[in-house]
């Protein structure tokens, strides 16, 4: 094709003459995005929320957020001549007298519980990577609020159809804001428009479900987005890649096509989701009634953290002046969702003091490659996960005949124990990964040719590692240290001089200092030699 | 036509335009001959395979196509409206939209890694922080601006300003007051309390029937019943605060921290709401007399005052003061003597008050 079609042509100068799109996409239509597959992990989160607000949308056509009275007399026959609450029926109603109505309802779950399973992936491979480090911290808070939000958006949406599941999940809500001190009370009762369950609940959950928290949630991904543009993506390290520049392939048309193929296949891999496995089958729990309730109840997975801190706690409630104060639910409601939340959202600008790194970083960090980071990460991973395990430990006590006080009590200790065990094991492994990094940039890697050498013995000749593979190991970025070390006539830098300086400088030896430096050239022994005669470029970077 | 580009802030490296437009002619359209010459970062496919990905993409497309059509043609063909032909719609429409989507997506796939060249291209970055000049500019012309705007120098316009923003802010939540009345003491107060028409005490019926209970019917030890308030069985709000459980112990089972008096026969009545966050603690082990509220595991001894055994609640079941009326069914003798459900911040030790006073 020579010429630009005249339908594109048209359209384009139209545009072009009053709002000046050449230039814009004169500089960003070959805009470079780099390509690794952890990069997808985010925009599983994004193209699922686009199918959150299709299928929401056709939701809402259907779905009547009233707690008013009515008799079912709809096609399910089981609860035909119960009375429920209009939101219940129109739930039943969606399912099972609109068509596709069950299968909109069940991608909407679906697509649910993958946007906020995809945040959290893409959270963590940012964490590890490093990739939330300046100029790109703003963007790390835009996407903790995201996560939080959407938590509370998940919240919302599955108290809407009002089934028993759904009420338990209310009633605990219910519960937990009336332990607040001092205001609860009053929260209770202006959420719930006087006492639980009121009659006003569903229709302002709704309301904040559909239209308050998707607004932000969207305003805030398009800010997510147009940061991530602007700030280009950062790269894996490898070949010709550095902090000035980025490789890959063009927007368009490569990215483009890619992104439209991927958006297909998460939306492709819901619908099956939504077809064959059933989420939420709301008409087998009954609607709701505050008397009564399934054993087994669960929260959907992201709340299973809260739902097992709770579990865990102990019976601890303070009596003074005439108040109380309820800590076994104060505490598991808010100190886990505040140790997560904050920690990450303070963690860069912690590492920032820390490393006194005040850079910019575009080429991502492979975890190994800052041990500390990475075991404080799994340490995090290990705590949530704890206390994710043990919102369903009556689900293991039943199917593993464990005593249920015991998984209570294990839990007591696992919550304090697994997360340092998880931060050392962590930490060992990223030592041992950086150590077989090294060896196979002084050594080279295994070329299967066995040698024997003339008095006897028999080698295995070493051959230099791929190009690509060297640079990606050689990729490791020095992690600064702050100075804290004595001048020439004894006098230490003037942020050390304080208790909280000497910490800082301490922690940051521990955080900066390379166990395993790399060692090419050297230690060459006669394994590479042998091989670097076969292979004429055997000490292509020594020194 | 390429004046404009060296000031524009991403320099491509290597620099690849496609149709720059001339500054006043159309901006796509123009005619550019380009020969596909060799770019540095991009390389081409082999043309013949090519081809071959061509055909394997027509077909993915092609499949797209038709379960597009089925998909279309399942919504005409399965109706809805019993819970078979609910399954056979959502299979039909789910497994047709599935296909249609992964088979798009998978010719898109192979059209970009078969047919689009692989591309190494690289982009300059620059600091994200401005120019030294462009910030020096900024500064000098917020000094000005704000200088001109006399905000600094007219101290009045500055605090009244200020002022004027403070009550305007909390508006908003003065409005939100109306949502809900104030709590009051709606919280410690049931329906059990409240007199019935006929002022007669209220009778205890149970959950699900509305049968009222003859003390004399409800005889055998373990058993266990849900009760609610005659004259609630459809009220949530009551019943979130004031279901029971009703057991029934041998004399020789109850242990004293169930107070006898509240009692009738070995029937005790406990609020159902856990003390924990007000789930129904609805699981009872018969052998061991515990209750166990299934959300988060507080178990409490039904022998023994319902008083906390494990899990996270702090306080006992609230127990209910029962009785029989003249027909011999059961009836609440009195509210409950200490608020029911979950711990809020104005409950205070309501049990000790409830033994002063008793004292």
């Amino acid at each position: 094709m020579d010429t630009t079609p005249k339908a594109i042509s048209g359209v384009s100068t139209f545009l072009d003459d009053r709002i000046g799109a050449g230039s814009f996409l004169k500089r960003n239509m070959r805009k470079i995005f780099p390509d690794h597959w952890s990069f997808l992990l985010g925009e599983i989160a994004l193209y699922s929320f686009i199918i959150l607000l299709l299928t929401g949308t056709f939701l809402t056509f259907w779905f009547k957020p009233s707690m008013g009275e009515v008799v079912y007399s709809g096609s399910y026959q089981p609860l035909v001549g119960v009375q429920m609450s209009e939101a219940y029926a129109s739930a039943l109603n969606i399912s099972f007298d609109v068509r596709g109505g069950l299968l909109i309802r069940q991608i909407h779950h679906w697509a649910a519980l993958l946007f906020i399973a995809g945040m959290m992936v893409h959270m963590l491979r940012v964490f590890f990577t490093g990739a939330y480090r300046k100029p790109r911290e703003l963007n790390w808070l835009i996407g903790v609020g995201l996560l939080s939000l959407a938590l509370l958006e998940g919240l919302t949406g599955y108290s809407l159809p009002d089934d028993l599941l759904s009420g338990a999940g209310l009633r605990i809500t219910e519960g937990v804001m009336l332990g607040i001190p001092v205001v609860g009370t009053y929260l209770t009762f202006l959420l719930f428009g006087g006492e639980y369950p009121g009659h006003d609940v569903i229709s302002r959950f709704f309301t904040i479900h559909i239209l308050l928290i998707p607004g932000i949630l969207l305003a805030l991904i398009s800010a997510h987005m147009v940061l991530m543009w602007v700030q280009k993506h950062t790269q894996m390290p490898g070949t010709g890649r550095n902090n000035k520049n980025v490789v890959g392939a063009p927007f368009y048309p490569a990215f483009m096509a890619k992104a439209g193929a991927f958006t297909l296949f998460t939306f492709g891999v819901i619908a099956l989701l939504g077809t064959f496995a059933q989420i939420n089958p709301i008409w087998l729990f009954g609607p709701y009634t505050p008397a009564d309730i399934s054993a087994g109840s669960q929260p959907d997975f992201y709340m299973g953290f809260l739902e097992g801190s709770l579990r865990l706690m102990p019976a601890w409630e303070i009596n003074f002046l005439d108040h109380t104060v309820s800590l076994s639910v104060l505490i598991p409601a808010l100190v886990p969702l505040g140790i997560v939340m904050t920690g990450l959202a303070v963690y860069p600008f912690i590492e920032q003091w820390v490393t006194g790194d005040r850079s910019e970083h575009h080429v991502a960090d492979r975890p190994r490659n800052n041990p500390v980071r990475t075991a404080i990460g799994f340490a995090g991973i290990a705590f949530y996960g704890v206390l994710w395990l043990l919102g369903a430990n009556d689900e293991i006590s039943a199917n593993f005949h464990i005593s249920l006080y015991e998984t209570t009590i294990i839990g007591r200790f696992a919550i304090f124990i697994v997360p340092a065990i998880a931060y050392f094991v962590a930490y060992r492994i990223c030592l041992g990964l950086q150590r077989k990094d090294a060896e196979v940039l002084s050594h080279g890697v295994e070329s299967g040719v066995i040698k024997r050498l003339p008095h006897g013995e028999y080698i295995e000749v070493h051959t230099p590692p791929a190009q690509d593979i060297a640079d990606h190991i050689r990729g490791k970025a020095e992690i600064p240290i702050i100075e804290s070390g004595v001048d020439g006539e004894g006098i230490p830098p003037k942020g050390a001089r304080t208790a909280l300086g000497r910490l800082r400088a301490k922690v940051s030896e521990a955080y900066g200092t390379d166990h395993v430096p790399f060692d090419e050239g050297h230690g060459h022994d006669e394994h590479a030699a042998i091989g670097a005669g076969d292979q004429s470029d055997g000490h292509r970077d020594g020194h | 036509m390429t004046e404009n580009f060296n000031d524009q802030p991403e320099g491509r490296v290597p620099a690849r335009v496609i149709g720059t437009p001339p500054s006043n002619g159309p901006i796509l359209g123009n005619e550019v001959v380009r020969e596909d010459k060799a770019v540095p970062g991009v390389y081409p496919q082999d043309p013949a395979a090519a081809k071959r990905a061509e055909r394997t993409v027509a077909l993915l497309f092609t499949i797209t196509f038709l379960a597009g059509v089925a998909f279309i043609a399942s919504y005409v063909i399965f109706q809805v409206g019993t819970i078979d032909r609910t399954a056979a719609s959502n299979y039909a429409l789910g497994s047709s939209l599935s296909v249609a989507l992964l088979s798009l997506a998978a010719g898109i796939v192979v059209w970009v890694r078969r047919i689009m060249p692989k591309y190494n291209l690289v982009q300059e970055r620059h600091p994200m922080a401005s120019e030294a000049d462009t910030k020096e500019y900024v500064e000098e012309t917020f000094l000005q601006g704000a200088n001109e705007s006399g905000f600094v120098k007219h101290k009045m316009l500055r605090r009244t300003l200020l002022l004027a923003a403070a009550p305007l802010g909390l508006a908003p939540l003065v409005l939100l007051k109306d949502m809900g009345p104030l709590p009051g003491t709606a919280l410690r107060h049931t329906v059990w309390g409240a007199p019935t028409k006929d002022g007669k005490p209220r009778r205890l019926v149970v959950e699900g029937t509305g049968q009222p209970i003859r003390a004399a019917d409800f005889n055998s030890p373990g058993g266990i019943l849900s009760v609610i308030p005659e004259g609630y069985e459809e009220d949530l709000n009551a019943l979130a605060k004031a279901t029971l459980i009703l057991l029934k112990f041998r004399p020789d089972e109850i242990k004293s921290g169930t107070n006898l008096n509240w009692t009738h026969d070995g029937i005790v009545a406990y609020s159902k709401i856990c003390t924990h966050v007000g789930c129904p603690a609805a699981l009872y082990e018969q052998t061991t007399h515990h209750i166990l509220c299934p959300c988060h595991q507080s178990t409490f001894d039904a022998a023994d005052g319902a008083k906390v055994i494990f899990g996270p609640a702090a306080r006992p079941l609230p127990q209910l003061p029962i009785g029989i009326d003249n027909e011999g069914y059961l009836v609440a003798k009195s509210d409950f003597k200490v608020p029911v459900g979950p711990s809020f911040w104005e409950r205070g030790d309501a049990e000790a008050e409830a033994r002063e006073q008793k004292a």
